[in-house]
């Protein structure tokens, strides 16, 4: 059985629509991304799958139970770690997930065990009895995770687990990510608007814009969707004519110009940027920086979207208002 | 179905168990929300007590008057406070994990209640007990007993009906500005008009008629009777009107409650 199916999903606020029509099938003990931009409509469609939203139209299920029909089953088979915290921060550590517990029905004569498990897993044995008010950013992070996984829920979401993390502690948490799905056979769903993120963690990825998904597939065969590797040049202003005189060359696959940088994905890459640097002094454009890498998930998306994920983020997100992490 | 009765009583329990942790945990608020009506009561007490009396031949002194109004207000303020709570579960995000969890909106409606109810009924309790160092006595025509059971038993429905007018607010409210707003408008008003301070049969029609609307008023009402012997309403009367705020406030928060996000 699919641990996940959506059928043209979707869902309208009163003036937007968020997720117009996703479909996804997850497999039980999968680790599934879906990857996308601010105001993608990631958390919305997660959202519906774990009973928060009541979906506009089409269906969700989690192991086959309809998320409109019986929330109640699905409740109590998911756990959830949101995009934005949500532990009591007067209460301790502990008392946080004693109280998980006992709101999911988690054994008295377990509960114990459990959580001293989890707490051990995330690394804050010794911080059990310190009120969340005391802790940092990253570890109110890390039990949160703690907390999704103490009633063992058969599928566990993390809305953008690492977002505003320093580096290390990102680290930290893909790892418990990796071993969880491995070693507990969690499916899982994540959302994140990082590339190296899903790239690093999922199985599967849907890239997801403006509420539809325009791509899904393992992350290799995503990057072989680009093919060959990837030229990055800085270009001045104005540099349309240079993009369409390069795409004319014979080895050069696609072009995308996004904000004076021009990426060319090309099959042979060693002879390229020798060419590519001579065509751009005979047009008498300089180029400050040219560079080559192998296709990202970055190439991915702008190949599917024309923009670059980044970017937006920088603008501060294109759907203006969505809401991000106090 | 016992075994979904008993999930339903131990959701509620859990609910409370989280609002009593809390309550204990913010021992310095729970100080300051006695000194208040400890204030009130010794300063307009004995303020008052030379110029006023109550009561057949004047028995009744100004400060076992006021006492029971103070215990009203306790109750009032303390419960209206714990239901809007929700607003402060919502601002942080702890309401989503509430939400998410496999519990009915039913049982988090009424262990919040519960909890609210709870830390009223305790606030009422320390006030009692404190206000008779102050020289206030139960001395109304009901045994001491007796009057301390009609006491509790007002307290626990006015308490359960106010926390759940603020878990109705709350769920309305789009932001934690609206609080202060409710606290002024709605909450001192319900408390001037609930005949706290003064009797309410000498009152102009107009003001009468708010006060007749007014579920506190019912419950200073059966305080009164308990502690001095002295009512405008009969207590059957209030009684019947403390239980059935507690029941539509209950069945509102929860109507509300579900569809809360
Ligand atoms: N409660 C809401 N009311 C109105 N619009 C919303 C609401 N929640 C999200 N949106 C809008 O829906 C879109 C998708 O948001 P969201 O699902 O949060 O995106 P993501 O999680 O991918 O960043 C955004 O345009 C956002 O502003
Ligand atoms: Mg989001």
């Amino acid at each position: 059985m699919k641990a996940i199916v959506t059928k043209d999903l979707v869902k309208k606020f009163e003036d937007v629509e968020a997720v117009k029509g996703i479909n996804l099938e997850i497999e039980e003990g999968e680790l599934f991304g879906l990857l996308g931009p601010n105001g993608a409509g990631k958390t919305t469609t997660i959202s519906m799958l774990c009973t928060i939203l009541k979906p506009t139209s089409g269906l969700a299920s989690v192991f086959g139970h309809d998320v409109k029909k019986e929330p109640s089953t699905v409740r109590g088979m998911i756990g959830i770690v949101f995009q934005e915290p949500s532990l009591d921060d007067n209460l301790t550590g502990k008392e946080n997930l004693d109280f998980h517990g006992r709101l999911y029905k988690v054994p008295r004569n377990e509960i114990a065990e459990r959580i001293s498990d989890v707490l051990e897993l995330v690394e804050l044995a010794d911080k059990a009895d310190v009120i969340v008010k005391k802790y940092s950013g990253g570890m109110k992070r890390r039990l949160e995770i703690a907390r999704g996984l103490l009633h063992h829920p058969k599928v566990l979401f993390l809305d953008e687990p690492t977002l505003g993390l320093d580096p290390q502690t990102r680290l930290h948490i893909w790892e418990y990510i990796e071993k969880l799905n491995r070693e507990k056979k969690i499916t899982m769903i994540l959302t994140t608007h990082y590339m190296d993120e899903a790239d690093q963690l999922c199985d599967r990825i849907a890239i997801v814009d403006h509420g539809k998904i325009v791509a899904m597939d393992t992350p290799d065969n995503l990057k072989r969707d680009v093919g060959g590797d990837v030229v990055i040049m800085t270009v001045p202003n104005g540099s349309e004519q240079l993009k369409t005189t390069l795409e004319q060359l014979e080895f050069v696959k696609s072009t995308q110009l996004v904000d004076g940088t021009l990426r060319l994905s090309v099959d042979k890459s060693e002879t390229a940027i020798p060419v590519f640097l001579d065509v751009a002094r005979q047009e008498g454009i300089a180029v400050p920086s040219i560079s080559l890498h192998e296709p990202t998930l970055e190439d991915i998306f702008i190949k599917y979207t024309g923009r670059e994920i980044r970017a937006q983020e920088a603008a501060g997100g294109f759907a203006g208002h969505g809401p991000g992490r106090r | 179905m016992p075994n979904g009765r008993m999930e339903f009583m131990g959701d509620i329990y859990s609910i409370w168990l989280r609002e009593m942790i809390r309550y204990v945990r913010a021992r310095s608020r729970v100080v300051t929300s006695l000194i208040t009506p400890l204030l009130w009561l010794i300063i307009f007490g004995t303020g008052f007590s030379n110029s006023l009396s109550f009561g057949a031949g004047g028995t009744t002194n100004y400060i076992n008057f006021l006492a029971p109004g103070i215990l009203g207000m306790t109750v009032l303020f303390t419960s209206m406070f714990s239901g809007m709570s929700v607003m402060f579960d919502k601002e942080f995000g702890f309401l989503k994990e509430i939400l998410v969890a496999p519990v009915s909106r039913t049982s988090i409606v009424v262990g919040k209640a519960l909890g609210g109810t709870t830390q009223a009924a305790i606030q009422g309790i320390l006030i009692l007990g404190l206000s008779y160092f102050i020289g206030v006595r139960i001395s109304g025509t009901l045994g001491l007993a007796a009057a301390l059971v009609l006491i509790l038993v007002t307290m626990f429905f006015i308490g359960m009906g106010f926390v759940g007018l603020g878990i109705s607010i709350a769920t309305r409210l789009e932001n934690i500005e609206g609080f202060q707003v409710i606290m002024n408008l709605l909450v001192l008003p319900i408390f001037f008009l609930s005949g706290a301070f003064f009797p309410v049969t000498s009152l102009p029609n107009w003001m009468k008629a708010l006060v007749d609307i007014n579920p506190l008023a019912y419950g200073v009402d059966a305080l009164r009777y308990a502690v001095t012997g002295l009512h405008t309403y009969a207590l059957m009367t209030d009684l019947a009107v403390v239980i059935g705020f507690f029941v539509l406030m209950t069945v509102v928060g929860s109507i509300l409650f579900r569809n809360v996000r």
